[in-house]
């Protein structure tokens, strides 16, 4: 059935699942102008490698060691995962956590539910046996049916180890960690092929479309169905790519699709080396900053996936969910009234309308982080929010720039962070930039660098008027509000949400889809889910570049001389 | 081209079991140079990379004198007990050509790679690597990473996209180098591990995938696929190794088990896991692990307790002393750090090995990224090196330099370890000058 017929068809349609009239596919004539970006290959991040061992052996594999830490680029770590490779230790530690995972799988308490056969003789190599699980694995960890080359690779290579080793399950064992430290399974590789539905232009394929949806929209792999939708070419119509974007929208694994989107747009990777100063902050440890992350995950799920609202209100809404640590912080009271105490420690808690918390920006994880391990930081705070909000850029200070007499806490002519960057501000070179930083901070300043509540500083009262693009707020919830009515802030989720499911900037010509996107978030009354899905369900999503061509000079490897030698 | 595999050859031999193992020769056990191991002489030399931030107090760490029987200044008297087998130099800089000074960033890419760089794709190894190509390639492992502050993160690495992590915990560190794995290079029995060989091979299917998956790839992904099987061929190199009996190292010993510590930037803790983390890494040493180490030592975030700033916020926040005439608290951090490295030193020329140390046959570079952290500046960089690497390196010098690139240091200390190049660093921290006053037996 041709493209153009199958539109026509579907012009209109509504998909179910509650989604809306968001949904109606708006039939796409002509091809964009302009060069396709590149399919991105890009390295599973450390979460996204725990998600994945989890779905495919369950969460009781634990995972013992360090993965090469994530890197950050264009202010995304999904887009730092489209340009990182490995290092040497990095990949050792990798081969040493496959070996870990293998042997757990394998382990004798797990063998015969992992395994879907039995050999027919347990010290010996079983090919039959172990094809069946291999193959099934692989095609989970690797997001698509291994070609014959991998199988045959896969399957003999456990066969020979189990006949060395004299043990099928270790032959099993050391394939499956082979499998777990292949770059098919480390590397997210996109493939590339004709569009055979507009001339000239190139899209990624089907099971590479099905990875790129289960990663934008669950940050995990895909599950049956969608590598079903893949096989059959049904992710290639318009008609099928609506029907499992709504299934995976309306599915419970979109939470972790959001969490993870705005656990990477907010920095929260920073957070679990966050220290602060015990003797100055003694109740913020360790377990402090790993609820302090929850909590504000989970509240944007709630706002955002459970009540699928507005992106704007996460940065007012005074609903949130605390524990018991979190609320000795707040210094608020925190009643658990369910039956028997209730198990669950997270609670929900609506902070008063007199307590200034409003909005994720009152949140220690934002509040916290972008403070000094000691005190707190207009500046930082400042900055963060319009890089990490607003998607602004704030210039680095000036190198030779002496802070010493305007930043001494202990003058007293400058009690307050106020008067210290006020006489900091005298200085042209730094007033350029506490311009667009100070006064949003400041607002903020009636929380303490650990995130609570503080009315004075040295013995001062603190002033939390501030302005931010024009719009003056006397306290905290103030700032909040104006971030909830600045249109950047809308611009910049939108832009960030398409660089990481893209996994790069976005190019050119992906302009007018990118405005296009804006518009449609406008007119859904900046409902984030249905931006996700209007990303997820676009053909631009899925527009690439011409595949490299091959040279056989590339394809001969360098050895340790730099010389290179041909392929076996 | 000879049609056969090594894991074919493996195979072969699997069948005959525990005896000796014919493995075709590796590239890597030919290239470096002056290496006495298999003769039961010299022992190797080693590489260690210290990286510490934020300079050090000016006026406060050079010698008066030049040259040879320099006393050290105020705020290296610590290193005292090492004076003999250290240098000094002094006077030289970094360049940024124009290049926006994005503080604590540029300069570290400067002495760690010898450029600023724009882009992550553009990123040269690191000078650890460049010595490890050489040197590394004959252990266990290619080189050992840590961390002082509980980061992950280390300022190794092979390429922009290609950078090591940091092992911050001597637990974790003791289980790596001296668990299960560990073979006692001394032991009078050796037996190839029959599943070091499986992994071997099992690798090795790995590789043999590696045309069709490159026909795939455009040249921006070829080259990141191409540092992934770089990177697991210097695996099955190490478990080629471990097939084989290894070079006996007379000193070596196993260092008792170690249990968790708090890990973090704390003074107190970074200090405490600096004295674990350099028992082990000079028992690796001894015991043929490895002969590359990097140490990072994190030293923005350090505090002490109860001051609510780190370290890197001290440097720009605090007033000089009316009196004294620098800052108090920077003063304290520094002290404290080179107390931490000599500690380190220590534990490297504490262990004896024949008639010398650890010390004597391994080469310490200590590298920093500003001369007064202060006000962040590029000129008069502080940068030591200890050790004598078993001759090549003179030591015992204070250089004096009038405004030449800090890249003669790094040029001269990948000389000595046999890195073959001429010039080091990028348009005007390029330089071609060896400092041939420390250059020994190379």
């Amino acid at each position: 059935m041709s493209r153009k017929a199958l539109m026509v068809g579907v012009a209109g349609l509504v998909v179910a699942a509650g989604a809306g009239a968001f949904f109606a596919f708006t039939p796409h004539k002509a091809a964009p102008v302009g060069e396709a970006g590149k399919a991105v290959t890009r390295r599973l991040t450390n979460d996204q490698y725990a998600n994945v061992i989890a779905e495919v052996f369950g969460p009781s594999i634990e995972l013992s060691g360090r993965l090469e830490p994530d890197t950050r680029a264009n202010n995304l770590i999904e887009v730092g995962a489209g340009q990182v490779s490995v290092s040497s230790d990095g990949m050792a530690q990798y081969e040493m956590m496959a070996r870990g995972i293998a042997s757990q799988v394998v382990s004798e308490r797990t063998r015969d539910e992992m395994l879907p056969c039995k050999p027919k003789a347990p010290k010996e190599a079983d090919a039959a046996c172990a094809d069946q699980f291999l193959t099934r694995v692989g095609s989970l960890l690797f997001r698509r049916p291994l070609t014959a080359e991998e199988q045959k690779h896969y399957v003999t290579a456990a066969g020979e180890s189990a006949t060395t080793l004299k043990d099928f399950y270790a032959g099993v064992s050391l394939s499956l960690g082979a499998m777990l430290a292949s770059p098919q399974f480390l590397f997210r590789h996109e493939r590339v092929e004709a569009d055979p539905d507009v001339k000239g232009e190139f899209r990624i394929d089907a099971y590479s479309k099905a990875s790129r949806l289960s990663f934008f929209l669950w940050n995990s792999i895909p599950d049956d169905t969608l590598l079903a939708a893949a096989k059959s070419g049904e992710l290639h119509t318009a008609r099928g790519l609506n029907r499992q974007v709504a299934r995976m929208l309306a599915s419970p694994r979109l939470e972790n699709g959001v969490r993870a989107f705005f656990a990477d747009m907010f920095g929260f990777d920073a957070l679990p080396t966050l220290a602060k100063d015990t003797t100055l902050y003694p109740s913020f440890d360790n377990v402090t900053v790993r609820d302090a992350e929850e909590q504000t995950l989970r509240t944007i799920a709630d706002v955002l996936v459970s009540k699928q609202g507005d992106y704007r209100d996460i940065f007012t809404t005074r609903q949130t969910f605390l524990t018991q640590t979190l609320a000795s912080i707040y210094n608020v009271e925190l009643v658990n009234d369910a039956p028997n105490g209730g198990a669950d420690m997270w609670l929900p808690y609506e902070f008063s309308e007199n307590s200034g918390r409003g909005g994720v920006l009152t949140h220690l994880s934002f509040l916290a982080l972008h403070s000094h391990p000691g005190r707190s930081s207009p500046t930082l705070r400042g900055k963060a929010l319009r890089e990490v909000m607003l998607c602004q850029k704030v210039p680095a200070p000036p190198a030779a720039v002496d802070f010493a007499l305007v930043e001494d806490t202990s003058n007293p002519l400058f009690k307050t962070a106020r008067q210290r960057l006020e006489a900091h501000r005298t200085n042209p070179v730094c007033a350029g930039c506490h311009k667009i930083t100070d006064p949003v901070g400041l607002a903020l300043e009636t929380f303490d660098g650990d995130g609570s509540h503080r009315d004075t500083e040295n013995g001062a009262q603190i002033d939390t008027n501030g302005e931010l693009d024009g719009i003056k707020f006397s306290d905290a919830a103030g700032v909040g509000r104006a971030v909830h009515d600045n249109p950047a802030a809308l611009s910049c989720v939108a832009d960030r949400l398409v660089a990481y499911g893209l996994g790069r900037m976005p190019v050119e010509s992906e302009a007018a889809w990118r405005e296009g996107l804006k518009q449609s978030f406008a007119a859904a009354q900046y409902k984030f889910v249905e931006l996700m899905s209007k990303i997820a369900t676009s053909p631009e999503f899925y527009r690439a570049a011409p595949p490299a061509p091959t040279s056989t000079a590339a394809l001969s490897a360098p050895n340790q001389s730099g010389q290179t030698e041909v392929v076996r | 081209m000879t049609n056969y595999s090594r894991r074919r050859v493996l195979k072969g031999t699997l069948a005959g079991a525990a005896v000796t193992v014919g493995l075709p020769l590796l590239d890597c056990q030919l290239n470096g140079n002056g290496d006495a191991l298999a003769s039961g002489d010299a022992l190797p030399v080693a590489f260690g990379n210290w990286y510490q931030g934020l300079g050090l107090n000016p006026g406060m760490w050079i010698p008066k004198k030049v040259g040879a029987g320099f006393e050290n200044n105020i705020q290296l008297k610590v290193l005292d007990p090492y004076r003999s087998k250290m240098n000094i130099f002094s006077g030289m800089r970094y360049f940024l050509d124009g290049r926006p000074h994005e503080t604590h960033t540029s300069t570290v890419e400067i002495a760690m790679t010898g450029a600023v760089f724009a882009s992550i794709d553009k990123i040269g190894p690191s000078l650890d690597h460049k010595i490890a190509d050489v040197i590394g390639n004959r252990t266990r492992f290619r080189s050992i990473n840590t961390s002082l502050d509980g980061s992950r993160r280390s300022l190794s690495r092979r390429s922009g996209t290609a950078s090591s992590p940091a092992e911050p915990v001597p637990a974790n560190l003791y289980k790596q180098l001296f668990g299960p794995e560990f073979q006692d290079p001394n032991a009078a029995e050796f037996s190839p591990d029959p599943s070091v060989m499986a992994r071997r091979s099992v690798l090795s299917h790995v590789t043999d995938q590696r045309k069709s998956l490159m026909a795939e790839l455009d040249t921006s992904d070829r080259t990141r696929l191409d540092e992934y099987f770089t990177a697991i061929r210097e695996i099955e190199q190490q478990l080629d190794l471990q097939m084989q009996k290894p070079v006996a190292m007379p000193a070596c010993s196993k260092p008792s088990e170690m249990t968790d510590t708090q890990v973090g930037s704390l003074v107190s803790d970074v200090q405490k896991n600096a004295k674990l983390l350099a028992r082990l890494t000079a028992h690796a040493l001894a015991c043929g692990q490895t002969r590359i180490f990097n140490v990072t030592t994190g030293s923005q975030g350090w505090r002490f307790e109860g001051n609510p700033r780190g370290w890197h916020v001290t440097t720009h926040e605090e007033s000089l002393d009316p009196v004294l005439g620098y800052q108090k608290t920077v003063f304290k951090f520094l002290t404290a750090a080179n107390e931490t490295f000599a500690d380190f030193i220590g534990a490297l020329d504490g262990f004896k090995e024949g008639s010398g140390t650890l010390l004597d046959r391994t080469l310490v570079l200590w590298q920093t990224d500003h001369g007064d952290a202060r006000t962040h500046t590029i000129e008069d960089i502080p940068i030591m090196t200890l050790g004598g690497a078993g001759g090549r390196i003179k030591t015992g010098m204070h250089v004096r330099s009038a405004g030449e690139p800090c890249c003669r240091v790094g040029l001269t200390v990948q000389q000595a370890l046999g890195v073959p190049i001429s010039a080091w660093g990028d348009r005007s921290n390029q330089t071609s000058r060896t400092v041939t006053e420390i250059m020994g037996n190379v």
